[in-house]
């Protein structure tokens, strides 16, 4: 990056030291550093929503909710609706699970190897994805290594892995990691002295977490059910590459919607994004509401 | 410390833990490096023909390329905005500090699916068009990293004291340009190629916009890897494999000089 030096900064040829002028006159000139990020920022992320927003109330050449309409008046796409949901929800639920188990243990073995686990983890964080979905089939699909073992041990009946179970199964493995990067901090906040106090004063375990654990784990846990929430709902590479597109979620539609091969409806497109967006909404307000309330317990 | 029977549970946990992380990863590898496995447990033999194979594709050598291409130039966009916005924020308006927060949210809460709706239509056709072309993915691109870079050069930011350096710098006679070229940039460079690293290993992975903006036209890896669902799987996983190779590699020394930070 190259900067010619600014006006006001010619002073600093002068012997005197070069102290900073009143700021309100030299304002542009930092204002003006914001442009280009704006710019792009704009162009790349504002606009494109905002057009989403506008397009989603247009329809046949007029302000209309006709889309919206469509939307929710559509079987197949109220089924997207639950789908997307169902499998959202499930796999934050058994990611956060998995990753609460995880992390509390991860803190109470030796650092060797909670620092080789949790880079380990950290790295499988990036295998999301088309690359994650072609590992799933190999081990999991009709004729995958595991599917054969369980099923020789009768273990497995009749899983499929291009359903919704499979497709909860595979977005579970791709929240772990994620939940384990954002909880594990978060049992810094549990002193080991807690626990051996409450054990002291004749409190279960059961009774500990329910009282102590949780309580103070709580906001953390909201937080990160709320970005494990956002990051399985507008999911779309893995469920596209493992089913070829013929699943049905809001991310599959909408992308069907603008890119597919026949039946094109940028508006329609766009209000399904906008319900979407909405749920995403919904999510935070959400988490917004119980974190205060979980305040309130303190 | 925990008693004996917890610490063996704790153990458990954390090798089921990772056993669990690594099961895709080692299928794939195993059957990346297998003649033949099909209707059995264990392949029938090893082998690296398939590797060879991949790494000799022109078509797989170009997308590995324009993949490359496409983060870099991202990471360069995104550097190039995002550190002198981070120094005007902090140091001549703390409070868009708040709004900033607010905007890097964006990225999250609006999935690339969404914004590819409106990106297809604003950059299609017209003075703008774009679509079809790796620039659209460069711009893309560099609002996904931009969440992420913000937040970690800001800790950077507030950790060495900016003001105090600045004042410092003017008091010795340096012009604003100067001490923040020569003063603070200096000590930003490692929570800057952190997190450059660490960015270009999840910008690598990304498919949504690649997919849907530019498809075949510049294939990146990702799409590669979609187009080539029908060939041998063999093939596929050994190119599953190359690329989380590639990937940990910048995630390992990401880790490795966040590591020597302390």
């Amino acid at each position: 990056m190259t900067v010619n030096p600014a006006p006001s900064d010619t002073t600093a040829a002068l012997p005197t030291p070069n102290l900073p002028k009143p700021r309100s006159s030299r304002r542009w000139l930092p204002l003006l550093c914001l442009a280009p990020f704006a710019v792009f920022f704009v162009a790349f992320q504002i606009a494109p929503l905002f057009w989403v927003a506008i397009n989603s109330a247009i329809a046949e050449g007029g302000w209309s909710l006709a889309n919206y309409e469509r939307v929710f008046s559509s079987r197949f796409y109220r089924q997207a609706m639950q789908f997307s949901l169902e499998i959202t929800v499930w796999s934050s639920v058994l990611g956060l699970l998995f990753a609460v188990i995880g992390s509390y243990s991860l803190r109470q073995v030796d650092s060797k190897v909670r620092d080789f686990v949790m880079a380990f983890s950290n790295m499988t964080s990036n295998f999301t994805g088309v690359p994650l979905a072609f590992a799933f089939v190999i081990i999991l699909g009709f004729n995958g290594a595991l599917t054969l073992v369980l099923k020789q041990y009768g273990l497995l009946s009749d899983f499929n892995l291009y359903s919704k179970t499979g497709l909860i199964v595979v977005y579970t493995y791709f929240q772990i990691p994620l939940g384990v990067l954002l909880l594990y901090p978060a049992f810094d906040a549990l002193r080991d002295d807690w626990r051996e106090s409450a054990s002291l004063l004749g409190a279960s375990a059961l009774r500990y977490w329910w009282h102590i654990g949780l309580p103070v784990l709580t906001p953390a846990l909201l937080g990160t059910f709320v970005i494990l929430l956002a990051n399985a709902l507008g999911a779309y590479a893995t469920v596209y590459a493992l089913t070829t597109g013929n699943f049905n979620v809001m991310p599959i539609r909408i992308a069907a919607l603008v890119a597919g091969d026949i039946n094109l409806d940028p508006n329609l497109a766009s209000a399904l994004s906008m319900v979407l967006v909405g749920m995403m909404v919904v999510f935070t307000a959400a988490h917004q509401w119980l974190l205060k309330r979980s305040y309130h317990v303190h | 410390m925990s008693t004996k029977p917890a610490a063996l549970y704790h153990r458990i946990v954390v090798w089921a833990l990772f056993a669990m992380l690594l099961l895709p990863l080692l299928g794939t590898f195993l059957y990346s490096i297998s003649t033949s496995w099909s209707a059995t447990v264990l392949p029938d033999g090893l082998t690296l023909k398939w590797y060879i194979q991949l790494w000799t594709e022109p078509r797989f050598l170009n997308a590995f390329l324009q993949s490359i291409l496409v983060c870099v130039g991202a990471l360069l966009l995104a550097t190039v905005l995002i550190l002198p916005l981070l120094f005007v924020v902090h140091y001549h308006f703390p409070k868009l500090d708040g709004l900033m927060n607010v905007l890097i949210l964006l990225p999250f809460a609006v999935p690339p699916v969404v914004s590819s709706v409106g990106l297809l239509q604003l950059y299609g056709s017209g003075p703008l068009a774009m679509t079809g072309t790796p620039w659209i993915l460069v711009g893309c691109y560099f609002t996904i990293a931009l969440p992420f870079m913000y937040r970690a050069i800001t800790n950077n930011l507030l950790a060495i004291n900016i003001r105090d350096l600045m004042d410092a710098a003017h008091l010795l006679g340096a012009s604003t340009w100067k001490a923040a070229l020569l003063v603070i940039l200096p000590n930003l460079r490692k929570g800057l190629v952190v997190s450059l690293l660490l960015s270009f290993s999840f910008l690598f992975a990304e498919f949504v916009f690649a997919n849907l903006l530019v498809g075949t036209r510049y294939e990146t890896l990702q799409v590669y890897l979609n187009n080539m669902r029908n060939s041998s799987g063999h093939f596929s996983s050994a190119l599953v494999i190359s690329y989380f190779f590639f990937v940990l590699m910048f995630t390992w020394i990401a880790n490795r000089l966040n590591r020597d930070r302390g």
